[in-house]
């Protein structure tokens, strides 16, 4: 089984390049599996698929749809489908952990070993975590400022694809050729073309930077939704706290993705054309890279916590029964968090040796971020406090973040103390911890967000008992899973290990082990809860407004209709629809034409044509990366020629549509 | 889409500039080319590093000219958004450009190889 691994030989040609039939990892069973039931499933749904007849209802109710709706839905299920793949890394690597003591190899080589934990973090913080708070700012924040849609509604399907094209571009990885072996973050000079030859680490390069494309352009267009698309009378500070983080979420997005994009084309640059920007020799700088990639890391970790601020925000409030405890104080925290996350990256990597000064200002900078977050903690104890709090499934996910958070953020002002961090550093002790808050407050934070606005999306609530067996699943699976981490760690067990001596340690391996298996259950728990919730959906059914909510886009029918609101909603203050629930709102029938905009397949083909354009890249295969490349510029500029992009739902149609009810 | 909400956030376009603010700000922009130009190709004395921070401060007030006089950022623009998002972009590009510079500086001084770790490199790539 561990045998060594044989590296294919470099050849070119012009048709393949240097793609060879070497280059399908048939002598690996592990793999072999997994292709045969990837295969296999994907069959029986394909035949599934044309058995029902839905290629065509997809292709045009969600394939080509620039609802925003729709397309955070999409997200959710990308999220979802991703997440499969990275806790099967996940649990792989506990697995290997677990056997691997004392001598022995356990199951995975080195090489496959290398391969799964860096797909393993690739894939669960560019292709889960991400889609997960797009998607969730993209179904919400437009209907929270009662707008019609984002203010790109072309841009933001195209973003949406481009997104799946690099996800696919990671997974393709696994069955032609081989992913990168070199940690999440790619650091060179191991990242470089010296010492990484092979497709694996040009396969991280394309994935994330056309995924990166589809990130930047959805920042920019959510951006431009807040500020150019409120309802009429919002007032910046009449905004739904949700709509506040995705607002400076997005302006980190826009602010720290162009630094990726730059640093990783360094890279590329060092790798095909030879360039020396971060090798050894010639003047090139390998440190360079690392304050580089950090300057947009530490933003990014940001950027996926932050919009989970503004979902706990909006829960507690509404599970609370009042107001949320100091509106304005979060707001000012969640800007100073933005700000502030800017000037603290260098904790990555104080051991690299820049020095006493410089580490001591990132450590107080980095305990300085903790307290914006803390302030946050305490707005949400105070809504809490002397609310009628209703502990329905959203409220779980809740207190678990709270409780499970706030271990993970004091465990991190630990290590912003550079002589703590440099007995830490690169330990178990900080995968531990940033598990803890990624899965304590990013994944508690979008199961909380999934279970609330599910009856937004669908018109029914999730099934309270499998809810909350995948609450529970997640909740004690994390703390089995990672508390044997912290303890590892302090014990001075480095992270990425494939095997070790040291049979001490491999009690801790398998209760974390044991974890996994608990999170696993969770996972089940979810799938079975979408399937039970979506089989009982008559029984399940709710009114527009199951939770008694606050904010405007509960103001609508759930699911709302594409147009979302059939009038303009003046507003005139904050938690709008609590004030129109005092008034007895109701919609007049007296409708004007909406103006919408038609879907387009464009989208659609300039991702595949990416997808295309990032696998010729890959494997050097030059004349099908030019063709692509045309393709994409083509399809772009004949869409420009396309003036039919328009139409008006009529009064009458508005009127069907909305007497009909949310059920139709 | 923008029909729909056109009517509620058409206060402020701040316009191109007029005839004068265009002239002045082409002074300006000159005036700040023509200095630095001046002070490399004149004989002033002044030592290099003195000059170095004239020119760089000069192209720092340059691209201010250039942002107000030509690209109208303005506290009117956009309901002030232009601005906004211009000092946000500043203060970024700020923090990073020092940032990086301050921390490579000294991981340069620390953690980059000594002079004569330079010779022993060649020695031994001599000796193959």
């Amino acid at each position: 089984m561990a045998t060594e691994h044989v590296q294919p030989a470099e050849t070119w040609n012009w048709l393949t390049g240097r793609f060879t039939l070497d280059w399908i990892p048939y002598q690996e069973p592990i793999l072999i599996g997994t292709f045969l039931g990837i295969a296999l499933g994907g069959l029986i749904f394909l035949a599934l698929m044309t058995k029902f007849r839905l290629w065509v209802p997809f292709w045009k109710n969600w394939a080509i749809s620039i609802d925003h709706k729709k397309i955070g839905i999409m997200y959710m299920v990308l999220g979802f489908i991703m997440m499969i793949r990275g806790f099967a890394d996940a649990i792989m690597m506990r697995a290997q952990q677990a056997m691997a003591a004392g001598g022995a190899e356990g199951y995975l080589p080195p090489h496959h070993y290398d391969q799964v934990f860096t797909a393993h973090g690739v894939i669960m913080i560019f292709f889960v975590a991400m889609p997960f708070v797009t998607g969730i700012m993209n179904y919400v924040m437009p209907t929270q400022i009662g707008a019609r849609d984002v203010a790109f509604p072309f841009l933001n399907n195209f973003s949406f694809w481009m997104t799946v094209a690099g996800a696919l571009l990671v997974n393709i990885s696994l069955f032609i050729g081989e992913f990168a072996r070199v940690g999440w973050l790619a650091f060179p000079p191991l990242s470089g073309a010296n010492y990484s030859t092979g497709p694996g680490m040009d396969y991280y390069l394309w994935s994330l930077q056309i995924a990166g494309v589809g990130t930047t352009l959805s920042g920019i267009n959510l951006i431009a939704t807040i500020l150019k698309m409120r309802a009429p009378g919002m007032k910046l500070f009449d905004m739904p706290v949700f709509t506040w983080t995705a607002l400076c979420t997005n302006v980190l997005i826009v602010a720290a993705f162009p630094v990726l994009t730059a640093t990783l084309a360094l890279l590329t640059l060092d790798r095909y054309m030879d360039f020396r920007f971060f090798t050894n020799d010639f003047g090139g700088n390998a440190m360079m890279y690392i304050n580089l990639i950090w300057i947009w890391g530490h933003p990014e970790v940001y950027i996926l916590i932050i919009p989970i601020f503004g979902v706990f925000s909006e829960i507690v409030a509404t599970f609370s029964g009042k107001p949320l405890f100091g509106y304005k104080t979060m707001v000012w925290a969640t800007s100073c968090i933005m700000v502030l996350s800017f000037v603290v990256w260098l904790h990555h990597f104080f051991t690299m040796g820049s020095g006493a000064d410089v580490n001591t200002f990132f450590g107080i900078t980095t305990m300085i971020i903790a307290v914006p977050t803390g302030v946050k903690i305490f707005n949400w104890l105070f809504t809490m406090y002397r609310g009628s709090v209703r502990l329905e499934l959203p409220m779980y996910w809740t207190i678990g973040f709270l409780v499970t958070f706030t271990i993970g953020g004091m465990s991190g002002v630990m290590l912003a103390i550079p002589p703590v961090d440099f007995q830490l550093h690169n330990t178990l002790f900080l995968i531990a911890h940033f598990h803890n808050v990624i899965i304590g407050g990013v994944v508690f934070g979008v199961y909380a967000a999934v279970t609330y606005w599910w009856p937004k999306a669908f018109g029914f609530k999730l099934d309270d008992r499998w809810g909350k067996r995948a609450f529970w699943g997640w909740f004690v699976g994390f703390y089995v899973a990672f508390m044997p981490l912290y303890a590892l760690g302090l014990m001075g067990v480095t992270r990425r290990m494939n095997s070790y001596a040291d049979t001490g340690w491999q009690p801790y391996f398998i209760v974390a082990a044991i974890g996994a298996v608990i999170i696993l259950f969770g996972i089940l728990s979810t799938f079975m809860c979408f399937y039970v919730s979506i089989k009982n959906r008559k029984a399940l059914a709710c009114g527009g407004d199951p939770w008694n909510a606050r904010t405007l886009e509960w103001a609508n029918q759930s699911p709302p209709q594409k147009y979302n609101f059939p009038q303009e909603i003046q507003v005139t203050g904050r938690d709008m629809f609590w004030k129109m629930k005092q008034e007895g709102f109701k919609w007049s029938t007296d409708y004007a034409p909406i103006h919408m905009p038609k879907d387009t397949a464009t989208g659609v083909l300039i991702s595949a044509c990416a997808f295309v354009f990032g696998f010729a890249m890959v494997w050097y295969i030059w004349w099908l990366a030019i063709v692509s490349f045309l393709a994409m510029l083509a399809i772009g500029i004949g869409h420009t020629f396309n003036y039919n992009r328009d139409y008006y739902i009529q009064p009458d149609e508005i009127a069907a549509t909305e007497s009909k009810g949310a059920a139709a | 889409m923008s029909n729909d909400h056109g009517t509620h956030h058409a206060e402020g376009h701040g316009g191109h500039g007029t005839f004068g603010s265009l002239m002045t700000g082409f002074a300006m922009a000159v005036i700040l080319t023509v200095l630095p130009f001046g002070l490399v190709m004149g004989d002033t004395g002044l030592s290099r590093e003195v000059l170095i921070g004239l020119i760089m401060g000069m192209g720092g007030l340059q691209i201010i000219v250039h942002l107000v006089y030509f690209l109208h950022v303005n506290k009117n623009v956009e309901q002030g958004w232009t601005l906004v998002a211009t000092i946000f972009s500043v203060i970024i590009l700020v923090i990073v450009l020092a940032g990086s510079l301050w921390v490579m500086h000294n991981m340069n001084q620390n953690m980059m190889p000594m002079p004569d770790m330079d010779e022993m490199m060649s020695l031994q790539s001599q000796q193959g």
